[in-house]
């Protein structure tokens, strides 16, 4: 009898060394360049997976989730050989282009779909996108709580949990009715190494892929038509570097960098 | 260079290879240095089910074979010679139980150690019986029910961290190598205690300990096959482990070449990379080339013992040989192509060159292993 059903909510972003910015069309270079599992969405498996340890055996079952296109797929494969227990890809041409609003919508119709989802978990943010957006977003369209930057999960059960989270300055402790959803942080454990069980059922499990039309989505709530922001450009800032000596004797200097800062508004 | 492996294969390899880059390389150094043993580096080890390529799907293993532990063994010595021998001196210790095991111990201790939880040691070795194997003091009188042990066994691999240990003892001393029996015997016994820790030379990391065993009473159904089988028990275990040291010298022996390899592009003397001078050249290809040459007769004899071949003893002996010799003179040129560098122990060829020594010593001395081969040579001719 399943206790806790937890979804994992992962993405495909490019390998983080290779990144490179076309500087004639302002947008990503993605050919030849290794797809990864965003490293924050690692650690959110990870904790997916630790959770249904401390647990007996089929009192809870782990499902990942990525929305993206069909080569998304491999991600998925990589959480099941980490031991996630099954995996489920949302692909549509209709959800191209989708920004974190797109995205949280049909994530959470594909969570209302599995229906009964206790916990999502999510990794803080993407490589790519970097908003750190989908996680709220996603629980308030669920309609349930969502804590941010999960460093440690101290108690579980299918109707509470108590989560303590890492903020600039201090840490914070909460319990919270479930479902929710949190976001995680680095701190929170080590992903562990595929297992070779793990990863002979990755070889050979099937995938279903639910396309627009199974989760019930109208094509101007999800993709780009469902999206309120467009990017229009992605370029790297120009930073200029303007050194100017400021001469004379250490007194004389202090006063002219003074009066200079001063003119510049910066003191 | 990759031989054909199948799906299964690679994925081994692929396995290790990310335990040896994140959690090994980061901390050998260290562990080196303190002799920290690898416990957390183990334990992702077994997460990983390589424990269960040493046992049978009927114990909860995924063994398929000698060859598949060679290829775990080697891809883990390429990190780190201590965390192989450690994994390795585990499957030392429990393929006396595969090989001599009734039903019922085979039930009770091959899936503890197939999920990894637990290790397991092989205990022969005594301060006065080494490549005499046959010279054990160590007794088991049995009383009753029990066996009871008096004794103590030397540099222990694993010992003190093992569970489950194999060890050999004279049930009946006046019988020589005939009166030899195997007994399994759990850690937390009464009787049972460890010894010294010894401060090694090489594969600081892993633990090499004393056994004392002091009216040490253990259930006599612990005992493996019958009374006096423990000699050819022993025997037939090394026929069987002797490949894997062999694939643990690759293992370093390779590291160290590519170490080495890596260094000569970057290292510039009168002006140039030492990697375009013959002298290095032709180092770096006889390093290569005799890793091959090794690597392929280690996986020869895996795959003649995987083949159910009886008569093993003189190829699993001559693959460990030559692996091992091989990595001796590989780690050290290592070191000459570093130079000086190479003998500081801020680069890590100086920490491979004193693992690699070891490969030629333990699970039968070089020169033990030369007796065996040329002995069954003479009796069963050159084949």
């Amino acid at each position: 009898m399943i206790e806790i059903k937890i979804a994992v909510c992962i993405k495909q972003v490019p390998g983080t060394t290779e990144i490179k910015i076309d500087p004639q069309t302002n947008t990503l270079i993605r050919e030849g360049i290794e797809n990864i599992i965003n490293p924050f969405d690692a650690y959110a498996i990870e904790e997916g997976v630790r959770i249904r340890e401390r647990f007996s055996s089929g009192e809870v079952e782990v499902i990942a989730l990525t929305m993206g296109p069909p080569q998304s797929r491999e991600i998925l494969k990589e959480a099941i050989s980490v031991g996630v227990d099954s995996a489920i890809l949302l692909s549509d041409r209709a959800f191209a282009g989708a920004d974190t609003w797109a995205t949280s919508t049909t994530l959470a119709k594909a969570i209302n779909k599995i229906g009964d989802c206790r916990l999502i978990i999510l990794g803080k943010q993407t490589l790519d996108g970097d908003t750190g957006q989908v996680g709220p977003e996603l629980a308030q369209r669920l309609g349930i709580p969502f804590i941010g930057y999960a460093s440690s999960i101290l108690e579980i059960n299918r109707n509470k949990m108590k989560v303590k989270r890492l903020m600039e300055d201090r840490y914070e402790t909460f319990e919270i009715n479930l479902p929710a959803a949190i976001s995680v942080v680095k701190d929170i454990n080590t992903p562990r190494v595929p297992s070779l069980r793990g990863k002979m059922k990755a070889k050979s499990v099937e995938i279903p892929v639910w396309d627009a039309k199974q989760l019930e989505a109208d094509e101007d709530e999800v993709g780009l038509s469902g999206s309120y922001t467009q990017v229009v450009k992605i370029f790297t800032p120009k930073i200029k570097h303007e050194i100017k000596m400021i001469e004379g004797s250490p007194g004389e200097q202090v006063e002219q960098l003074y009066k200079e800062l001063k003119e510049l508004n910066v003191i | 260079m990759r031989y054909l492996l199948t799906e299964e294969q690679k994925m081994i390899v692929d396995i290790c290879r990310q335990i040896v880059k994140d959690r090994i390389i980061p901390v050998r150094a260290e562990m080196d240095e303190k002799g920290i043993f690898p416990w957390e580096i183990i334990k992702e080890i077994g997460k990983s089910d390589l424990f269960r390529l040493f046992i049978p799907e009927e114990y909860e293993g995924m063994s398929t074979g000698i060859f598949e532990v060679c290829l775990a063994t080697e891809e883990l010595s390429r990190g780190d010679l201590s965390v192989a021998a450690s994994y390795a001196a585990s499957g030392l210790g429990l393929i006396p139980i595969l090989i001599a095991g009734n039903e019922e111990q085979k039930k009770k201790y091959l899936p503890q150690m197939a999920s990894g939880g637990k290790l397991a040691a092989f205990g022969l070795t005594e301060a006065e019986a080494g490549s005499d194997a046959g010279s054990i003091r160590t007794t088991a009188s049995r009383d009753g029910d029990f066996y009871i042990l008096n004794g103590t066994k030397q540099w222990i691999t694993n010992g003190g961290e093992a569970d489950i240990y194999t060890i050999f003892a004279m049930t009946n001393p006046e019988k020589g190598v005939r009166g030899a029996s195997a007994i399994i015997v759990e850690k937390g016994t009464d009787g049972f205690e460890f010894g010294k820790k010894e401060d090694k030379l090489g594969i600081r990391a892993s633990a090499t300990r004393e056994l004392i065993f002091t009216d040490c009473r253990v259930p006599k159904e612990n005992i493996l096959g019958s009374e006096g089988m423990g000699f050819i028990i022993a025997m037939r275990t090394f026929d069987q482990s002797r490949p894997a040291v062999g694939a643990q010298a690759v293992g370093v022996a390779q590291a160290a070449l590519e170490e080495a390899l890596n260094y000569s592009k970057v290292r510039k003397q009168f002006g140039a990379a030492i990697s375009s001078f013959q002298a290095i050249q032709h180092m770096l290809a006889d390093m290569a080339t005799n890793i091959e040459a090794a690597r392929a007769l280690v996986y020869h004899a895996a795959k003649v013992i995987d083949s159910g071949e009886k008569n093993v003893t003189r190829l699993s002996s001559m693959s460990k040989i030559f692996a091992s010799d091989m990595a001796m003179k590989v780690t050290t040129d290592a070191i000459q192509i570093f130079g000086g560098y190479g003998f500081m122990k801020e680069y890590p060829v100086e920490k491979m060159m004193r693992d690699a020594k070891i490969t030629q010593i333990y699970e039968g001395t070089n020169q033990i292993l030369r007796n065996v081969v040329a002995l069954d040579m003479i009796k069963r001719g050159v084949l």
